[in-house]
């Protein structure tokens, strides 16, 4: 398979603490990444530096083999990187619908256009209406995205990255702060992304990275300490100890 | 969707009544009412110019009053040569040219100004386009030709090829339409698909960039828009007062245009209109009583700020409610 992401001798310095150490990893195409590590191995300010809004001090990161080690992170979402966020991130005051609308848009080239209403493009609005369908938020399109309930939030959140339409998609512990049920429903609408998106996921929930992950990176301060498809990181010893053992 | 009609059932009545009364003043005898319903009108356009950046955009420029400063200079400085001699090139009595300049001269102040400002952000921000503001109105009031402090009659109006605006009634009209185009405008830009990312980028600049916008260039374009139309209404305040001082584009302008527009209700058609019209005849009923009335209408606009979130559409919006 093609490597579609590769991240080479990332590292970055917070004053004394290295928040990444010299990451080097290849995400291929098609697959279903995820990166675990204990509180504060850096997983957020990995993401942070793939998406742009954080830049490295050194290393390079390479889209379908392009240096997009410079690009600020409107334009990588462009080249098609795009990011969920852990903590909710959503425009509150627009609705639910308006919120989808805007990733479609962003799909569709540029916004310089200002004499259609946005809100009658039916086509616009038809997509939108369908990826709510896709998550089950077709019932709340009107709602503003404020009143929506927390695990709302998170799967809208999820559908807003994904509605860019963005190959490779980051997703910041998607399940964050959802009861099982929850959880479990967004792990069966992942499930059923697979083959068709890239997908990097940074998650806490050890049953779904593990229900879901074709392969699994070990992130301990800020170091890839070991990377392999589930099985082989479930054996190896090295995480057990500095990760797995902990939990369990 | 009810709260939407009665929305714009209040958004025509009010325009309605702000067409009708003026000539009826006029004609029964009270010509200064309606005078004073053209500033109005003329400071609505300028406090929808605002709103488009303050209000949809997020941008809370403190600078506004320099595009009406140099909208009437775009009128007066070709009409004083066009009288006086010297500067062939700008001298000229046509509005059409008038209306060009003070478009074009503002617009290009804000793709400058604007392209600086927007790197900052919140308080910065503010003080940066008031800043800006302030060099254009000590860049005026340094130049003698042009009255410096003393400011500048406008001996002659723009001319029209239709309509002739040394007519009261006529210039509140044309005003008045100038106003519903300007009210029309913003509401199609901020419905638009442009508008949406300005919104969406207000409410949450990093999922905006996350999903693909240069949020900064939407709203340098929403910036300069204002700006040409700020600019706009300054050249017809410049024919309404047929003078022109640097004290129109002072920071404490910038500043009343600001209140205008929370006081009515930012992100809403008709919320600066209201504003303005609230601020103007609330200006002259007080200043009749009274010689101190900053005093009660400072205390007034404060009491509107703390107690009626949204301006006076959202107390419109909470009775509803």
């Amino acid at each position: 398979m093609a490597a579609l992401l590769e991240i080479d001798g990332l590292s970055k310095k917070f004053g004394g603490i290295r928040a990444t150490d010299d990451v080097n990893l290849t995400i291929e195409k098609g697959h279903f990444h995820a990166i675990i590590g204990p509180n504060g191995a850096g997983k957020t300010t990995l993401i942070a530096q793939l998406a742009g809004s954080l830049q490295p001090d050194r290393g390079t990161i390479r889209l379908n083999g392009r240096d997009i080690t410079a690009k600020p992170a409107h334009a990588r979402a462009r080249l098609g990187i795009t990011r969920s966020f852990q903590i909710t991130s959503l425009v509150m005051d627009l609705s639910v619908l308006d919120n989808v609308a805007l990733a479609i848009q962003a799909r569709q080239g540029h916004s310089f256009r200002m004499i259609r209403a946005a809100r009658k493009i039916d086509d616009l609005r038809g997509q939108a209406r369908a990826v709510l369908a896709q998550v089950g938020l077709a019932g709340r399109a009107g709602a503003a995205a404020r009143a929506l309930s927390h695990g709302e939030h998170r799967v809208l959140e999820i559908a807003i990255s994904l509605a860019t339409g963005a190959p490779l998609v980051l997703l910041d512990e998607p399940m964050a702060g959802l009861g099982p049920q929850e959880s479990a429903r967004i792990v069966a609408f992942l499930k059923s992304l697979k083959g068709q998106r890239t997908i990097l996921l940074i998650e806490h929930d050890m049953d779904a990275v593990f229900a879901l992950a074709d392969r699994i990176s070990v992130l301990v301060y800020g170091r890839i300490i070991a990377t392999g498809p589930p099985e082989e990181i479930r054996a190896n010893d090295a995480v057990r100890h500095a990760y797995l053992g902990e939990e369990e | 969707m009810a709260l939407l009609e009665r929305h714009r059932w209040i958004t025509l009545t009010v325009m309605a009544a702000l067409l009708i009364l003026p000539p009826i003043f006029l004609w029964t005898g009270n010509e200064f009412y309606l005078l004073l319903a053209t500033r109005l009108v003329i400071l609505g356009i300028a406090a929808t110019s605002l709103n488009l950046v303050l209000g949809y955009g997020g941008m809370i420029s403190f600078g506004h009053a320099a595009y009406i400063g140099i909208g009437a200079y775009a009128v007066g400085i070709p009409v004083y040569h066009q009288t006086y001699g010297g500067f062939g090139f700008i001298a000229s009595y046509s509005g059409a040219f008038h209306i060009l300049l003070a478009v074009l001269v503002s617009a290009l102040f804000a793709l400058i100004t604007g392209a600086i400002s927007l790197r900052t952000k919140g308080v910065y921000f503010i003080m940066i386009t008031m800043a800006f503001a302030q060099m254009a109105f000590y860049f005026f009031l340094s130049i003698d030709e042009y009255g410096g402090d003393d400011g500048l009659v406008i001996d002659i109006r723009s001319a029209l090829p239709v309509g002739n605006l040394d007519d009261p009634l006529q210039l509140f009209l044309i005003s008045y339409a100038a106003l519903v185009a300007a009210m029309l405008l913003v509401r199609m830009i901020v419905n638009s698909r442009f508008g949406m990312v300005l919104q969406g980028a207000k409410g949450n600049n990093e999922r905006l960039v996350t999903l693909g916008y240069n949020t900064y260039l939407y709203r340098l374009t929403a910036y300069v828009i204002s700006g040409a139309m700020c600019g706009f209404a300054g050249a017809l305040l410049g024919n309404f007062t047929t003078f022109i001082s640097p004290e129109m584009m002072g920071w404490s302008r910038s500043g009343e245009l600001m209140f205008m527009v929370i006081l009515g209700g930012t992100a809403t058609t008709l919320g600066p209109v209201l504003g303005s019209a609230v601020f103007i005849l609330l200006e002259e009923f007080l200043s009749g009583i009274t010689v101190f009335w900053h005093l009660p209408f400072g205390l007034m606009l404060i009491g509107v700020v703390l107690f009626a979130r949204g301006g006076l559409m959202g107390i419109v919006q909470r009775r509803r409610g």
